[in-house]
């Protein structure tokens, strides 16, 4: 069973109790505990079982505008004593930072709503095993796929942060992952493709056959991939991929990028950064949400923003230290987006496929590309030749590039968006990049 | 040496009985006992950012069957915690039977001293360093924009417990010191990162006003790209610089060449063992015992002491990396491979510090050779996709090569290749092989684990270069 909130607060306590008594200004902590159980299965038989069992602690200790931290996964008074004396020794000798303090006060959540996120269903073992049997038997139903591997995780969370501003508040969560890895063979080449589903309750988990099919064609389809010669093309994201676009655009507006001065999209408020048809969205009180939060990882409230409206961007993501910087209020985004998402484009799936007559659809890409100093994006492809609206044949060991201040320019959303992850796009195509292959 | 047993209710005895009761009908398993401390101090935007500590303990109990591997790991050491664990393996391996494997073989050699380099070293002169590498830098000239600087440092204990009471223990210290600077010269922004670590304390790689080589190797890159034209797009000739290029090796091969992946057919390598699959005069080696190193280890997470393991020689495929699971179910031995992150995560075939041994060329004759391509000197980070054997890089610093010329800087760009056959096409094995400067990080299945990588230069006559000029 995972600690319940008495016990989490009675060790948060301890900790802005001792913190205070030693001196200190101000204090924060974070206590959690997590229980994880995963079955690993492959080619259809059981492969592992793991289980975790862990608490975390982690301290903030101030003095005036000084401030250091620790974190340990011992929490025996003993240990916890030892760890905040030296955590206060060591922000006694940590230069001060004009920037260093604690959220203000009333940006603190006040009412906590439930948003659902915690679903005590307990899936045993043996379950998790069926589940995944039923999975794996799907998966390999299908001629040419010659290896399965699945895993099921289930996970239950509670946490509690308090500071020394009487702050003290904490709330459940469980997560059910399933994933699915297929790899097919044919006389030409041997492929890997995956699908997975993450919910915050196990009613919502895909079906077990469902997954499993669904990864094995997506394998088969890959067998004997052409490389293409290297030109420019339009350029379709499937949306597995279209949501890795806006994790890059998180990034290059968090208020600790911006404030450092290196971010391509700094100093871009109310400035066109994307097609004008676009709009990005953060809403962190989707019922169930993976990304769902009440308050962010300083406690302070946090509700939906729009980012960006008809193209402009409207907002940095920001936190207390990096809000202070640029002379902004917290907006509740310490730790970064909740549930982030681009509103639907006008035009369906189908039409997008055949907006040109050649297209290069994008299935999967490798490799850490994203510069957000510049904006350059460089990284390795598979995916699908495209004509006419037809998937013609795979193609693989192919890069493409671009600049992130041209192809969000250059964006044209599908209306085909769902809420399965804590960042969800629609299909995407973006014109104009250039694709390196033969 | 960490004492796992002092402060817990539980005794070495109860721990080594209930560890051979648990395992006895099992092929393999241990308890795996680890401390960590560990500290990250960084400078950033002229000030001291953030300065860390973080101390972990913790365990992780295996039981192995057949296929089957159990785990649980919890961070009490204590009796119950132990108890519940041993209860869920048994559970997972219910009706499963085997024979413990007692052999681990044993070495007296040691390649990193028992020191917590934390200690080392006081807080104030660590924060003075990080001071002067920001006064340095900025005082460089007006582009320098942002300095960031930092330290991270830790010792990890470990002590492994077999069936029958045989324990095996190790201190590993580890420390990495980082620079990276962003220059910013008519509207154009470009950013250079240097680092430095291993095994010792910090002021065996800060000696001698070391930190100021890594501070001008950071500008320099920074300043090359300052320049950069956009890459060429489409298939070339590369030559790579000796040293942190070899994370190509890395990716191409190395990942292939795990235990793992082969004893499931899942990698592009699986059927190759006595193979071809390399240019003659291409050696690579995998090497866990070279002193001091980041990917050295004295014995690996299950207690192997680690070797220098041939991978390919002379351009045909000799062995894997293994562990002891995978190592037993393809009927070989361990080659001190077995690694975790830590006591939260299983063992698995990992890589150490992996290297292409030096040719008898240079690196002037593959530049003369080449009439068009590029020259890479350094890259950030890499990624393979096993199956395919697709596998591609990022340049962080490269350059056009023109009629057997170096030309201008080239921004950042991706290179793919196919693992299989990318050693191949290597025409020519530099005289110059080099050691990374000690800062690469593997990730596998979400475990990151140390690791190092060494190469001479190497001209390779074929490769797709991802950039967007046409």
């Amino acid at each position: 069973m995972v600690k319940d909130q008495e016990f989490l607060k009675s060790k948060a306590s301890y900790c802005l109790d001792l913190a205070k008594k030693m001196g200190a200004t101000d204090a924060s902590v974070t206590v959690g505990h997590s229980i994880s159980e995963t079955v690993n299965f492959r080619n259809k038989s059981l492969e592992a079982s793991d289980r975790s069992d862990g608490l975390a602690l982690s301290i903030e200790t101030y003095l005036g505008k000084r401030r250091s931290s620790i974190s340990s996964s011992n929490l025996l008074d003993e240990n916890i004593k030892t760890l905040i004396e030296k955590c206060f020794e060591t922000t006694k000798i940590t230069p001060e930072d004009e920037f260093n303090s604690l959220p203000e006060k009333d940006l603190l959540a006040k009412q906590i709503s439930s948003l659902n996120l915690y679903d005590e269903t307990r899936f045993e073992n043996d379950k998790k095993i069926k589940y995944l049997k039923d999975l794996e038997e799907a998966a390999s139903s299908n001629k040419q796929i010659i290896n399965t591997e699945s895993s099921f995780t289930e996970n239950k969370s509670n946490f509690i942060l308090a500071n020394s501003y009487g702050f003290c508040d904490g709330y459940k969560t469980s997560s059910f992952t399933t994933s699915c890895v297929t790899v097919a063979k044919d006389e030409n080449s041997m492929e890997r493709d995956y699908e997975f589903s993450s919910k915050r309750h196990l009613s919502d988990i895909k079906q077990a056959s469902d997954l499993g099919n669904k990864a094995a064609k997506q394998t088969i389809r890959k067998l004997s991939p052409n490389k293409i010669g290297s030109e420019k093309i339009s350029i379709i994201f499937d949306k597995r991929i279209s949501k890795g676009m806006l994790s890059v655009f998180a990034s290059a507006i968090s208020a600790s990028a911006i404030a450092r001065g290196t971010s391509f999209l700094k100093g871009k408020i109310d400035q066109q950064v994307f097609a004008n048809s676009i709009n990005v969205i953060d809403k962190p009180d989707i019922i169930k949400g993976m990304g769902s939060q009440n308050f962010d990882s300083e406690g302070v409230n946090s509700n939906t923003i729009q980012l960006v409206e008809n193209g402009i961007l409207k907002n940095y993501l920001v936190d207390t230290y990096n809000g202070k910087k640029l002379n902004l209020k917290s907006n509740g985004r310490s730790g970064g987006t909740t549930n982030l998402y681009f509103e639907n484009g006008n035009i369906t799936y189908e039409d997008l496929l055949k907006k040109n007559s050649k297209s290069l659809y994008i299935t999967e890409t490798i490799g850490h590309g994203s510069n957000l100093v510049t904006g350059d994006y460089s990284v390795g492809a598979t995916g699908f030749l495209v004509e006419d609206g037809e998937f013609k044949y795979p193609v693989n060991e192919i890069t493409i590039a671009g600049n992130f201040k041209d192809m969000f320019k250059n964006i044209t959303l599908a209306n085909d968006l769902e809420f399965e992850y804590s960042v969800n796009s629609p299909t995407m195509m973006i014109e104009g990049m250039t694709v390196a292959g033969k | 040496m960490s004492n796992f047993f002092n402060k817990s209710d539980l005794t070495r005895q109860d721990a080594d009985k209930l560890v051979s009761e648990t395992l006895n009908n099992c092929d393999d398993g241990e308890l795996y006992l680890e401390e960590s401390k560990s500290e990250s101090i960084l400078l950033d935007d002229n000030k001291i950012k953030s300065s860390n500590y973080s101390s972990d303990l913790g365990f992780g109990f295996r039981a192995i069957s057949n296929e089957v591997v159990a785990y649980s790991y919890s961070n009490e050491i204590s009796k119950d915690s132990l108890k519940n664990s041993s209860e869920n393996l048994k559970s997972t391996l219910k009706s499963i039977k085997g024979t413990y494997n007692h052999e681990i073989p044993k070495s007296n050699k040691k390649f990193y001293k028992d020191i917590n380099p934390i200690e080392q070293k006081t807080l104030n002169s660590k924060l003075e360093v990080l001071n002067k590498v920001n006064e340095f830098l900025r005082k460089k000239d007006a582009s320098v924009k942002q300095v960031t600087a930092s330290f991270a440092g830790e010792q990890k204990s470990i002590e492994i417990i077999r069936s029958g009471g045989e324990s095996l223990t190790d201190v590993r210290p580890l420390i990495r010191f980082n620079v990276s600077v962003m220059l910013e010269k008519n509207g154009r922004k470009e950013t250079g990162v240097y680092g430095i670590g291993g095994r010792q304390s910090y002021d065996d790689y800060l000696k001698n006003d070391n930190w100021k080589n890594v501070c001008e190797e950071a500008y320099r890159i920074a300043s090359v790209n300052l320049e950069s034209k956009p890459a060429p797009a489409g298939e070339m000739k590369v030559v790579l610089g000796p040293g942190w290029p070899a994370i190509l090796i890395h990716e191409a091969i190395g990942h292939g060449l795990e235990g793992d992946f082969n004893r499931k057919k899942t990698s592009a390598f699986h059927d190759l063992m006595g193979e071809k699959v390399a240019s003659e005069g291409v050696t690579i080696v995998d090497d866990g015992t070279i002193d001091n190193r980041r990917g050295s280890l004295t014995i690996d997470d299950e207690g192997t002491p680690t070797e220098r393991t041939v991978l390919i020689e002379n351009g045909i495929l000799k062995n894997f990396m293994q562990d002891r699971h995978n190592a037993r179910l393809m009927n070989t031995k361990s080659t001190g491979s077995g690694r975790r992150e830590n006591y939260r995560h299983i063992v698995l075939p990992r890589m150490r510090n992996t290297m292409m041994l030096s040719g008898n060329q240079t690196q002037d004759e593959m530049i003369k050779s080449v009439d068009k391509g590029i020259f890479a000197v350094s890259f950030g980070g890499g990624q393979v996709d096993i199956t395919s054997g697709k596998f591609v890089f990022n340049c962080t610093e490269a350059y056009e090569i023109n009629n057997g010329k170096i030309g201008s800087p080239i921004k950042g760009a991706t290179l793919i290749g196919d693992g299989p056959s990318i050693l191949k096409e290597v025409s020519m094995v530099g005289n110059d092989m080099m050691l990374d400067p000690g800062i690469g990080t593997c990730g596998k299945a979400g475990q990151g684990v140390p690791v190092g990588v060494a190469q001479p230069s190497i001209l390779i006559d074929k490769m797709t270069v991802g950039g967007t000029k046409l």
